[in-house]
């Protein structure tokens, strides 16, 4: 029932119709196996070390700008073109990272206000 | 050789043993009765340096270490080159059985080399074999002055095993020790600190840039009065503990952009601190921007400029500065703050004000920022970063505690979270980048925080600790206390990006082989259970941990056992960077 109301959800932010194929389960594996998590973290999350801090979980941009940074990046990020990270798993990724739990408020998190 | 070696009040003597050091090994132990120095026993030439290495940034005073002439010292020749890098001094004795006519044939010959110290001369201070016990009195006694002279770094004796173990010659001279005096570290020429006062006193946007500016915990008061006077931001590069991490001039490194005079002190690389790097062709060339508004004014106070050898590179590229002084920047600072104290115009005190006020804004929004950043991914497993740093925070927060090393990169957390503000909160790096400095270093800081009274926490990594996993047990042998909280994220984790990187440029797909890495990069398939290597060397330990939820209470009992003297180990899964 989540997996179904995160694609939903994933197609609505989407807003084409190819992306109501969009699969967030699907993009969680694809995001391991081509090495996203190396620099974004398994949750999108970033890293001052790596991406310069980051988050592309829940990320503002639509999906059409997403892509396009990923497919012609000309800066650290290295680009992944269709030949190796096809369209459909770009899709599934986008998805995935619309899914991931939205963070707690760091104000609620004692740890982070001793 | 001993009765020298007693003189110089060193404390401990972290080595592995060889045959070709085995007269001075003997009489340290046996006629110097084990005490200054007291004998450490490493599994590791590497580990033995890296302890040294970080023995001196707690204690300030440099170990002795004794390695086998060839071999042992090619296994320490990596952390002598991070020592190098770091500038600090660890004086190294490399035992070599010079007489082919006497030595033993076989393996001591095979351990044998005419100039052993080549080995290590592009990145010593200083080198020498004597061939006299006088003549040891006198090089080991200048070794130590050279080392402990700003900037300071390893030296090197080669010490003949003849030598070593022949009778004194009456040679009908009385025998002496030299006296060890002190030289003083190398102050800024007074006009260059002048000239430098007056562009820092009459602009706009000053920010201070340090990297092993503070020496000693007066170098922190120092930077404090000259940020404070000139209400500048200091970016904190972190190879010490310059800036305390609470103080509202501690600012990011984009506060760079800004800037119309940039004041660099013991910097490893001001090309780097003005200028970008993007790696992004599969060429490996790159390109480079600049991050300094045109006609942005540079001063440098670096006492490394008095030791540049040719051959390693550590010099980094040539950055042109208008105001440079090859000198020792906490010796220089006294007069650098008188002068720019002298030199501020009365018309521009309130503007100076002014900038502080901004400041203090950034600083509280940064703080905000950083929280929020911290917050993502918290309830992740393998867990992050952020979580990992915090809950063991929370666990030492009470004690006078030392982040002792922090390896493996956990993006910077501990410096943003922790209110660093004392020079032993944090150590800085390996110097060199070479990888097994972590475990050896945090073993022997903890050593020197044991002697006086403080708590010794590490952020362990994993590869870092294969390396030399020998020192652990060192520290069990020795009764050295120290919390590793391992950064276990399976994978030499630069390596797995470079690899994907170069993959994504040629557009090829990484192999992965069974991995979540590409090939060669993985620790993984089987999984490395560190708590049962620690277990068995003589560590408390657990894991693996890999639910967040199981991280303050096993961190609470690892606490408990290091404060009962014991050291101890977590194993835990976490996120990448």
């Amino acid at each position: 029932m989540r997996n179904a109301f995160i694609l939903i959800a994933a197609g609505l932010v989407l807003g084409n119709g190819a992306a109501f194929a969009a699969s967030a389960e699907s993009g969680k594996k694809a995001y391991v196996a081509h090495g996203c998590w190396q620099c974004h973290g398994f949750e999108g999350q970033g890293s001052v070390a790596t991406s310069n801090g980051t988050v592309i979980a829940h990320t503002q941009l639509p999906f059409e700008a997403f892509e396009s940074f990923v497919r012609s990046t000309n800066r650290a990020m290295p680009p992944y073109r269709e030949a190796i990270l096809s369209k459909a798993d770009l899709t599934d990724i986008y998805a995935y990272l619309q899914s991931v739990p939205k963070p707690p408020d760091a104000a609620s998190i004692p740890l982070l206000n001793p | 050789m001993v009765d020298v070696i007693k003189t110089l009040d060193i404390k401990y003597l972290p080595s592995n043993p060889a045959s070709s050091f085995r007269a001075l090994h003997e009489s340290l132990i046996d006629y110097g009765g084990n005490k200054q120095p007291e004998f450490l026993t490493c599994m590791h030439e590497e580990s033995a340096v890296g302890m040294a290495h970080g023995y001196f940034k707690i204690a300030g005073k440099p170990l002795l270490t004794l390695c086998h002439g060839t071999v042992g010292l090619q296994h320490a020749a990596m952390g002598i080159y991070n020592a190098w890098c770091d500038r600090v001094p660890v004086i190294v004795v490399g035992g070599n059985d010079m007489d082919a006519a006497h030595r033993p044939p076989g393996v001591p010959t095979f351990h044998s080399a005419q100039d052993i110290n080549a080995l290590v001369r592009d990145f010593t201070k200083w080198d020498d074999a004597p061939v006299s016990a006088q003549h040891f009195a006198q090089s080991f006694v200048r070794m130590y002055k050279i080392a402990t002279t700003p900037p300071y770094g390893p030296v090197m004796m080669s010490l003949d095993a003849g030598l070593q173990q022949e009778p004194i010659r009456d040679i009908g001279e009385k025998l002496y020790i030299p006296r060890f005096v002190p030289s003083s570290p190398p102050q800024g020429d007074s006009g260059a600190v002048k000239e430098a006062a007056r562009l820092l006193a009459n602009a706009e946007h000053p920010v201070i840039v340090v990297d092993r500016a503070a020496r000693t915990p007066n170098g922190i008061k120092l930077i404090v009065e000259l940020a404070e006077s000139l209400q500048a931001a200091v970016v904190d590069q972190g190879g010490r503990m310059n800036f305390p991490k609470t103080h509202y001039l501690n600012r990011p490194p984009n506060v760079i952009g800004q800037a119309d005079v940039i004041i660099g002190m013991e910097l490893s690389d001001f090309w780097g601190v003005v200028n970008g790097y993007v790696d992004n062709g599969d060429n490996g060339i790159g390109f480079n921007e600049t991050k300094i508004k045109a006609g942005t004014k540079l001063i440098s106070i670096n006492s490394v400029e008095l030791i540049t050898k040719s051959n390693y590179q550590d010099f980094q590229r040539f950055q042109v500065v208008d105001v440079s002084m090859p000198a020792d920047a906490e010796a220089t600072l006294p007069a650098l703050i008188e002068a720019v104290r002298s030199a501020i115009p009365n018309d521009r005190k309130a503007a100076i004000d002014k900038r502080g006020e901004t400041f203090r804004k950034a600083y509280a929004n940064g703080r905000e920022n950083v929280k929020k950043a911290a917050a993502i991914a918290w309830d992740a497993s393998p867990i992050s970063t952020a979580r990992l740093v915090m809950e063991t925070w929370a666990q030492i927060k009470d004690l006078d505690w030392s982040l002792v090393a922090s390896e493996g990169n956990v993006s910077n957390w501990p410096n943003r979270l922790w209110p660093m503000e004392k020079h032993h909160h944090w150590l800085g790096r390996s110097g060199g980048y070479g990888v097994g400095y972590g475990a050896p270093a945090s073993v022997g800081a903890a050593l020197a925080n044991r002697d006086l009274g403080r708590f010794s926490v590490s952020i362990q990594s994993d590869g870092d600790l294969m390396y030399a996993p020998g020192v652990l047990w060192t520290a069990a042998r020795h009764k050295i206390p120290l919390l590793a909280v391992m950064h276990n994220n399976r994978g030499y984790h630069q390596e797995v990006m470079h690899v994907q990187r170069l993959a994504n440029f040629r557009n090829r797909v990484a192999y992965l082989g069974n991995d979540l890495a590409p090939m060669g990069t993985g620790i993984q398939n089987p999984d490395i259970e560190y708590h049962k290597l620690a277990e068995s060397m003589g560590w408390w330990a657990k894991g693996p941990i890999k639910d967040p939820a199981d991280l303050a209470p096993a961190i609470k009992e690892a606490v408990a056992v290091v404060k009962s003297g014991q050291p101890a180990l977590l194993n835990v899964w976490t996120q990448p960077r």
